[in-house]
């Protein structure tokens, strides 16, 4: 979608930077007159909202890791001095630990957006496998940095986690122990985690940059799931347009935000996380934390281990070959009836799956829990490929400008 | 070299090609031998491999009770089991147990059974006295172990590890 740049320096200075490193024509055009279908809705607003977690996390993480020691004996202590003696240190390990649950909220609410509009079809299958990677390197630091207030939660998260490994056959006790650093969870695995949980958002960021450039390359999708075809009647610049429209998305996205940091900052914490590790006692009931429980629901609802564990991983990992497993030529769902419907229940069995992954893994739960796991994978490998085949979608329009016409995508 | 070159004379490596393998190969070894230490450094280091072993006074543990001790960082369960758990436990036919095991093979004094505390799941700490068979019950997922600290249902693969220890005096083991 991008032609020759029209960016013109305008100082001396830009003109002599333009020649050796050509920056600001690349800034220029990849976020002020970059070319966005026009008939984007709010829906498309959650990429800026991300990018702005991902610097928010950074920025929040790097100022407590100076206060924070990552030593067993240490650890749980120095939270609490950061909680009571650091200057703003409250406001500060509240806004990171509740901006974790946003970052997780906003890319929920991008994947969907991609999988109701079909963004991962050709010629986006990259982009969204990279998103996928994305999506698991954010499990990888949510989970790392989870354990580092070494509560009761954070040592057996850290427990429950390593020990998927071991019920990989033959070598999984191997590295389980590689992993720990032990034989279980000590001093040593507080260590690395911490260097992990500091490292992996700059891998984030890395990729992220590569999902933003691939993204570039092909030009946004858009509500209709047509491809742009004249770029001068059916986008508008980047900015003011969708940097207006996802500066009120950001906003709208920080009143919730500060409305959890500031009034509620314990709400979607558990109480036993204030309770220091203890490795000889497991708390009676452990969850992960919310952006967790529909894998740790899929987890539970097999009675066997290594099928538990493979199937956690398969559950996610199967959002990668999405794009090959929806056989419909129709990207949007605007236009996919079947589909459309197929989507909600989906939607349901995820928000379902979470639910009963916060409950004791027993009775009735275990059996809805079996239930909705089996629905999951029906979704990705029977019905997506089937509802492609004998669906009959309605008409797609001919193009952007087409479908405003008809008053369908342009709001939603 | 054109492509009809290499098309004339296809299996003729030259002292060139050779020096290029060898000199690869030998990188390559290099590359290997410097991300090993990398990989290593995370495994278990000497003073963790230094194996502590802990000695338990049983004279304090009254029939029925279960006393937890640490061990390689890891909790043991020594519990006085009573007449009739060890009844129970060694009445239960092979065949309905997942990790078919006698309880005979899983204690040296039927009265006391010592097992490592950590569900053969993913790790978490089962809660004594509870589950169906009084045995152990595990929160995190709801594995259930009998008397005998063998697996009867749940996601667990296997029984509860009974640690090596000795007897080192009527009413003393030493574990590990």
């Amino acid at each position: 979608m991008e032609g020759h740049s029209q960016y013109t320096p305008k100082s001396g200075f830009a003109r002599w930077l333009e020649r050796r490193l050509p920056i600001l024509s690349f800034m220029h055009d990849s976020f002020v007159s970059y070319p966005t279908p026009k008939n984007l809705n709010y829906m498309w607003v959650f990429g800026a909202i991300l990018s702005f977690m991902l610097v928010a996390q950074i920025v929040t993480g790097v100022v407590l890791a100076m206060h924070y020691t990552p030593e067993t004996t240490l650890a749980f202590d120095s939270v609490e001095k950061i909680m009571r003696d650091v200057n703003w240190g409250t406001v500060l390990r509240y806004a990171h630990a509740n901006g974790a649950s946003m970052f997780f909220l906003a890319v929920y609410l991008h994947i969907f957006r991609g999988m109701y509009y079909g963004s991962y079809k050709d010629p986006r299958e990259v982009l969204w496998i990279l998103g996928v990677v994305i999506f698991m390197l954010m499990m990888a630091t949510g989970f790392l940095g989870y354990v580092l207030p070494w509560g009761q939660m954070s040592f057996w998260a850290a427990t429950v986690i390593t020990n998927l490994f071991s019920a990989i056959p033959v070598v999984g006790t191997a590295i389980t122990t590689w992993l720990l650093g032990g034989y279980s969870v000590d001093n040593p695995t507080l260590n690395r985690f911490y260097a992990l949980h500091y490292l992996v958002p700059f891998i984030i960021f890395a990729i992220v940059a590569l999902h933003v450039w691939a993204l570039h390359v092909t030009g946004q999708n858009n509500p209709s799931g047509v491809e742009v075809k004249d770029i001068k009647k059916e986008t508008v610049p980047f900015t003011p347009y969708a940097t207006m429209k996802d500066a009120v998305g950001i906003a709208v996205f920080l009143v919730v935000y500060a409305w959890l940091t500031f009034f509620v900052p314990n709400y979607l914490g558990h109480p036993d996380n204030y309770i220091e590790a203890n490795p000889l006692v497991t708390p009676p009931h452990i969850v992960p934390e919310w952006y967790f429980l529909p894998f740790y629901a899929i987890l539970r609802a097999i009675p066997n281990k290594l099928l538990g564990v493979t199937a956690l991983f398969a559950s996610i990992l199967i959002t990668a070959a999405l794009p090959w497993l929806d056989t419909s030529k129709v990207k949007s769902a605007v236009y996919r009836p079947l589909f459309r419907k197929e989507f909600w229940i989906f939607v349901a069995v995820c928000i379902g799956l979470g639910y009963l992954g916060a409950q004791p893994a027993e009775g009735a739960y275990l059996w809805f829990a079996r239930l909705l796991s089996a629905y999951y994978f029906l979704h990705f490998l029977v019905i997506l490929p089937v509802i492609g085949k004998v669906e009959k979608p309605e008409p797609v329009p001919e193009s952007i400008d087409a479908s405003i016409l008809r008053g369908e995508t342009s709001h939603v | 070299m054109t492509s009809k070159d290499t098309a004339a004379k296809p299996a003729e490596p030259s002292r060139r090609d050779i020096l290029y393998i060898a000199t690869g190969a030998a990188a390559a070894g290099a590359a290997a031998g410097m991300v090993w230490p990398l990989i290593a450094q995370m495994n278990p280091d000497a003073s963790i491999l230094a194996l502590a072993s802990t000695e338990v006074d049983l004279s304090s543990v009254p029939e029925g009770q279960i006393v937890t001790v640490k061990w390689r960082g890891k909790p043991v369960f020594v519990r006085h089991r009573t007449p009739a758990e060890i009844k129970a436990a060694e009445d239960t036919p092979l065949s309905v147990l997942p990790d078919p095991e006698a309880d005979s093979k899983r204690v040296q004094k039927p009265e006391w059974l010592v097992i490592i505390g950590v569900c053969t799941h993913l790790g978490c700490i089962p809660t004594g006295k509870e589950g169906e068979y009084n045995g152990w019950f595990c929160p995190c997922h709801g594995s259930v172990y009998d008397l005998s600290g063998r697996i009867r249902s749940g996601p667990a693969p296997t029984n509860l590890e009974v640690p090596p220890y000795a007897f080192i005096a009527e009413t003393k083991i030493k574990i590990g």
